[in-house]
């Protein structure tokens, strides 16, 4: 394990330079060299998926699908428009890493796109980038004008036969456009609802046609990943987890911030990276991968490393990497009432389950938050939630549940106090600023 | 020029609309209605039949996007919207303290804007930006690691430049 050489070594390397964002600054530190690799020095794009394969990248945008088998799926040989999508509608609470990759290195994700591009022979692609990261937006598309310009996208990419055209499309604000049908609904402009599947976007995507969708780390880490190699990627992390992750690490710590870290890095190191508890304080919860995740006790947590695999054991879900720390000061049930309001507030309101269900999962954890919930409550919520999983046609509804149902199993203490005694266990000047 | 859009708003979505296969006119409504929005100041009912037409989309689909998307205002708004993010890694990092200080100060409930016009608060769920919480949108910039000093700071110099 190498952590301390490759904190920050691979998506976020050069953040720390000035004009990191720059095309210059990108090339002198041996940017574009892995399309140069591919494009001059004639890598097939059966070779570019097989690296991917190898390096065992996994979607990093919650859902860890192999990165080399999704690309492998989109049809080859085929003539007709296919689409290569980035999805930068990054919104999970928690999750912030995408908005650092566009902030400070806007043309790793360009070069990740482009080869993906000619991997699976893609001619068009858009970058779906949250309405509200208007910083961001402007960044990477000022990042695309540079690229246009020395000649890496368009017509005859570095003088080859290859040509890719890449866009931005802003969102309008919805947190289910991160959902990758909705998305493809959205830039169809329509609303952001999603699609049954199958067909899956490979088949049937944007406007019908073969599609491709990843998350800007996972293109952002495709660059060394050609010129390295796949193995080389791998064996940064661990078998079926390859490579290093950024964990936005966040809540309850003395520096929040975003760490790239080999992945099965230990949490315990992750949660010291971040400046630790504050004063006095113990560790109490934490839920690993965004609000969609179970939460893990704080004591189980300090076991686990920070993997696919490890935290799967663990009873959740590594998902986006967005590890949010809760500690002993607050109550469990303002904080899971307070992500109940979310999935209400972002459900799409086209799944009878999701769109009733959600509310109805608020309503019952105001009702006992503000003193007023029944010892049946508990098992409402239990049935409630269980009535929902599985029952709709995106995850949005299960991420909802899963933070009640799983906060109910660690700490149901803290649900009877308050249906009993009206009051938090915890001191109710819970949620307060780090000191 | 067009009664509801300058020129400059029309080149805008001209260019937006290029970005899309020729068929695929409706793909651009998202764009139009923001750069609509922002010439506007919000989105009444006949600015968004006429982004429709001039898109040559039926009315009704982009009915449809501006009451679905978050970002789209279908009433007046202040000139200064405080968008302030209430999701889990700010309300850790006391957003609601952040949120009862601005409406102590501007003397208005969330939703609610000021009679001059000039300010509104909305709370709104995460932007993604997590680990500077707490923090809000104010028009294009992240306003980050808020204190209420920090607040009043920025409510002084925004009344400061309204004035002259």
């Amino acid at each position: 394990m190498t952590t301390e050489t490759y904190v920050n070594g691979v998506t976020l390397r050069n953040r720390g330079l000035p004009d990191s964002h720059r095309l210059q600054v990108y090339q002198d530190t041996g940017g574009y060299q892995a399309l140069r690799k591919v494009l001059l020095e004639g890598m097939t794009p059966e070779q570019i998926i097989n690296e991917m394969k190898t390096s065992a990248l996994r979607g990093r945008g919650g859902a860890g699908f192999p990165t080399g088998l999704k690309w492998s799926f989109m049809p080859k040989g085929v003539t007709g428009r296919k689409y290569l999508l980035c999805n930068a509608d990054e919104g999970e609470p928690g999750t912030c890493k995408d908005r650092d990759i566009m902030r400070y290195e806007p043309h790793r994700l360009i070069e990740g796109m482009i080869i993906g591009a000619y991997a699976m022979g893609a001619r068009a692609g858009y970058i779906f980038i949250r309405g509200e990261f208007i910083e961001p937006i402007r960044i990477v598309e000022a990042a695309l004008a540079e690229a246009y310009a020395a000649g890496l996208l368009g017509e005859k990419i570095l003088g080859t036969d290859f040509s890719f055209d890449l866009y931005v499309h802003r969102g309008a604000g919805a947190y289910i456009c991160g959902e990758e049908t909705a998305l493809m609904e959205a830039l169809e402009g329509k609303k952001g609802q999603p699609r049954f599947k199958p067909p899956f976007p490979a088949s049937y995507g944007l406007y019908g046609q073969p599609t491709t969708i990843n998350n800007v780390e996972t293109f952002a880490s495709v660059p060394d990943i050609i010129t390295r190699g796949g193995q080389w990627f791998l064996d940064l992390g661990k078998p079926n987890n390859g490579g290093t992750k950024i964990f936005s690490v966040t809540g309850h710590v003395r520096r929040p911030g975003n760490f790239e870290v080999p992945m099965g890095t230990p949490f315990a190191e992750l949660l010291e990276m971040a400046g630790g508890l504050r004063p006095g304080r113990k560790l109490k919860a934490v839920i690993p991968g965004g609000t969609s995740t179970a939460m893990v006790a704080g004591a189980q947590m300090m076991e686990v490393t920070m993997d696919y695999d490890s935290i799967s054991k663990a009873g959740s879900a590594l998902g986006a990497g967005s590890v949010i720390i809760i500690d002993d000061s607050v109550c469990i049930v303002k904080v899971v009432e307070r992500i109940a309001r979310f999935y209400m507030h972002e459900s799409c309101g086209q799944c009878t389950p999701c769109r009733e269900g959600m509310g109805w999962l608020w309503r019952v954890m105001h009702r006992i938050e503000n003193g007023q919930g029944r010892e049946s409550d508990l098992e409402l919520l239990q049935n409630v939630g269980s009535r929902i999983e599985g029952r709709t046609i995106c995850a949005l509804a299960d991420g909802g549940v899963a933070p009640v149902t799983s906060s109910l199993r660690l700490f149901p203490d803290e649900y009877l106090h308050h249906v009993r005694h009206k009051t938090c266990l915890v001191g109710a000047d819970a949620a307060r600023r780090v000191a | 020029m067009s009664e509801w859009l300058s020129q400059s708003s029309l080149d805008a979505i001209a260019a937006e609309r290029s970005k899309y296969p020729p068929e695929q006119a409706r793909s651009a409504l998202l764009a139009a209605l923001r750069i609509a929005q922002e010439e506007h100041g919000y989105l009444p009912e006949p600015l968004i039949e006429h982004v429709a037409a001039i898109l040559g989309v039926p009315a009704i689909q982009a009915f449809e996007v501006a009451t679905f998307y978050t970002m789209y205002d279908l009433q007046p708004v202040g000139r200064h919207q405080f968008c302030v993010c209430g999701s889990v890694s700010c309300f850790l990092n006391g957003s609601d303290e952040i949120l009862a200080h601005l409406q102590e100060r501007l003397g208005i409930g969330i939703g609610e804007t000021t009679a001059d016009g000039l300010f509104t608060i909305k709370e709104v769920e995460c932007l993604g930006a997590c680990k500077d919480a707490p923090m809000m949108q104010l028009g294009d910039r992240y306003i980050e690691d808020l204190t209420p000093q920090k607040l009043d700071d920025l409510i002084a110099q925004l009344r400061k430049e309204a004035e002259q």
